[in-house]
């Protein structure tokens, strides 16, 4: 009963019932807030998917997803604010300016392996970080950035609306996860996780390493770009403490969370901890005394966070299901065929 | 075919391969004997270009691989079967067998008709194909890892350890499998410890200690030296 239930969450056609749900969302929160809440977490969520590109299939720790983030939102920001560019081209812009950043700290950085990466890219991030609160001619230092351009609406449509920038948000976060859908089952998904399998048994397949490692990395800073500058045109302000790399920190625990390398783990671990967060906000500081147990019972009893925890035991089931009934055929089988290949 | 002269490896300071030559010519099943630690791997990562060699040329087929990337390697059509089986556990065995063909991944047809000949060597693949490769037995596991190595289309085959841990039967299934894909025209270059199983197969052989070439010769003159004999068929 519980497996054919779990079994039906596998299901492709379950995705529309979630789509369902996100687009039914607004209408049934309780107030604007909730609905503001559920968006930001769909924007750390994108920015969580771009990070599992890297980290979860491709096996590289990047601790500057954080700092494209901010850049992505610091682009379309000051491009907004100051050169008074009006929002899409700026977005594309960002775009554009994390993957070409991306592709300079890539060549560079993933030279370096294992930890010695991720020590690397940790210095990468803060360096952004330094550079949006020092460098004050061209970013406003520890001001930050004002008066950022919302996206342009169109007819009735009026994106410093909460609702309308929640189904903004939503079709980029399902756009998002179709591509992310797309890439997982191509050989290039196969091809990073290849690689995250170990360095010289990719090689003697004949992967060419870097360029493969600088083509996830490159996705991966872009969608971190593509998350923020949609978080600046929501939240409309940002501040260099948005390149902080605790917010990495926040988007490694959502992934782990949720699970690394899955296909919905970014997602599920996103907007269970945003929740979280939230429902826990009644204790102030004082929540981490409850989170921070939460999560080390996550990590010693589900390591494969929440979705790659439920697929294994879903599979050890189904299979432990299909052995039994092939063994009760087989003692039914009284003429004890033999098994030709008993490798 | 392949020809290394005074080639060299070292990690640091320790020098694992000294001043190795030796040849392999087209068509042959040729053996590498040697104990753990002879340095057998190290010579096969340095002929893949997996670690670059602190003296000393390789050439296949008149081109230098010193200069070229592994996957540049792949290409030129030497292609490794590393030791310990290795596959993608979270993969299928069609998608394990499918990520050998990434060198020739445009070319579709080309790599259909080479799964055909991958699922006729080994005929158990065909119906496990939609498995996972982690559910597979060790014997099933290194028919999947050779059989992805074949998908790159070598047309020199090294195979690390094939036999590493395998049950003796399905040992003496797997020589017979590496002598069909040799006599379907792929040269083979086989490192062994399993010395009287592989020299049954083998045309010529070398063997390896303490990361030297002592001793060379064909397959009569090896199966009928005290030395071989003493070392690795204990007869």
């Amino acid at each position: 009963m519980w497996l054919k239930l779990a079994a039906l969450l596998t299901r492709p056609a379950t995705k529309y019932v979630f789509i369902a749900l996100a687009l039914v969302f607004p209408l049934v929160a309780q107030n604007e807030y909730q609905i503001y809440v559920m968006a930001s977490a769909f924007v750390w969520a994108i920015a969580v998917y771009g990070l599992n590109i890297i980290t979860g299939y491709c096996g590289q720790l990047n601790l500057a997803h954080g700092g494209f983030f901010a850049l992505g939102a610091y682009t379309l920001g000051l491009l907004t604010a100051d050169y008074s560019w009006s929002y899409w081209p700026a977005f594309v812009a960002a775009l554009a300016m994390t993957a070409v950043v991306g592709f300079f700290v890539g060549i560079v950085s993933l030279r370096l392996k294992e930890h010695y990466f991720a020590i690397f890219t940790l210095c990468v991030g803060f360096i952004m970080y330094m550079l949006m609160d020092k460098w004050e001619e061209l970013t406003h230092g520890p001001v930050g950035v004002r008066n950022i351009a919302p996206p342009n609406g169109f007819g009735l449509v009026d994106f410093t609306e909460t609702t309308p920038i929640y189904y903004l948000v939503l079709v980029f976060l399902m756009l998002t996860m179709w591509f992310i859908g797309r890439l997982s089952r191509s050989l290039l998904g196969r091809t990073f996780t290849a690689i995250r399998n170990g360095d010289e048994l990719a090689q003697s397949l004949g992967i060419n390493l870097m360029r493969n490692k600088v083509l996830a990395f490159v996705l991966s800073t872009t969608f971190a770009g593509l998350a923020g500058a949609l978080y600046a045109g929501m939240v409309r302000f940002i501040g260099p403490e948005d390149a902080n790399v605790l917010h990495t920190f926040d988007m490694i625990t959502y992934l782990l969370v949720g699970g690394i390398g899955t296909l919905s783990g970014p997602l599920v671990g996103t907007i269970g901890i945003v929740w979280l967060t939230q429902s826990l906000q009644f204790m102030e500081e004082y929540r981490m005394i409850l989170f921070g147990p939460l999560l080390v019972f996550l990590v010693i009893f589900f390591p494969r966070g929440i979705v790659g925890s439920f697929l294994s035991w879903l599979h050890r089931r189904t299979q432990g299901k299909a052995e039994a009934a092939a063994k009760a055929q087989q003692s039914r089988d009284t003429t004890g065929r033999r098994v030709n290949n008993n490798a | 075919m392949l020809q290394l002269n005074n080639v060299d490896v070292c990690y640091g300071s320790f020098k694992a391969i000294s001043d190795i030559s030796m040849s392999v010519e087209s068509g042959e099943l040729v053996v590498l004997l040697g104990a753990n630690g002879a340095g057998k791997s190290s010579l096969f990562n340095a002929i893949s270009g997996l670690i670059r060699p602190s003296a000393g040329q390789i050439e296949f087929e008149g081109q230098r691989l010193s200069g070229l990337k592994p996957s540049g390697i792949v290409s030129a059509g030497v292609v490794q079967c590393a030791e310990g089986r290795k596959l993608f556990p979270q993969m299928s065995v069609m998608q394990n067998l499918m990520m050998g063909a990434y060198v020739h991944r445009r070319d579709k047809a080309g790599n259909r008709r080479h799964l055909e000949e991958v699922f006729e060597l080994f005929p158990i693949l065909r119906e496990k194909s939609d498995e996972l490769a982690s559910a597979l037995s060790g014997g099933q596991q290194q028919m999947v890892a050779i059989g992805r190595a074949l998908m790159s289309r070598p047309r020199l085959l090294m195979l690390d350890e094939p036999s590493l841990g395998l049950a003796p039967l399905v040992v003496r299934q797997m020589f017979d499998t590496i002598q069909q894909i040799n006599s379907l025209g792929t040269t083979v270059l086989l490192a062994e410890q399993n010395a009287y199983a592989a020299l049954k197969i083998a045309s010529r052989a070398y063997v390896m200690e303490g990361g030297q070439l002592v001793m060379e010769g064909d397959r009569e003159t090896m199966l009928n030296n005290d030395e071989v004999r003493k070392a690795y068929i204990g007869a």
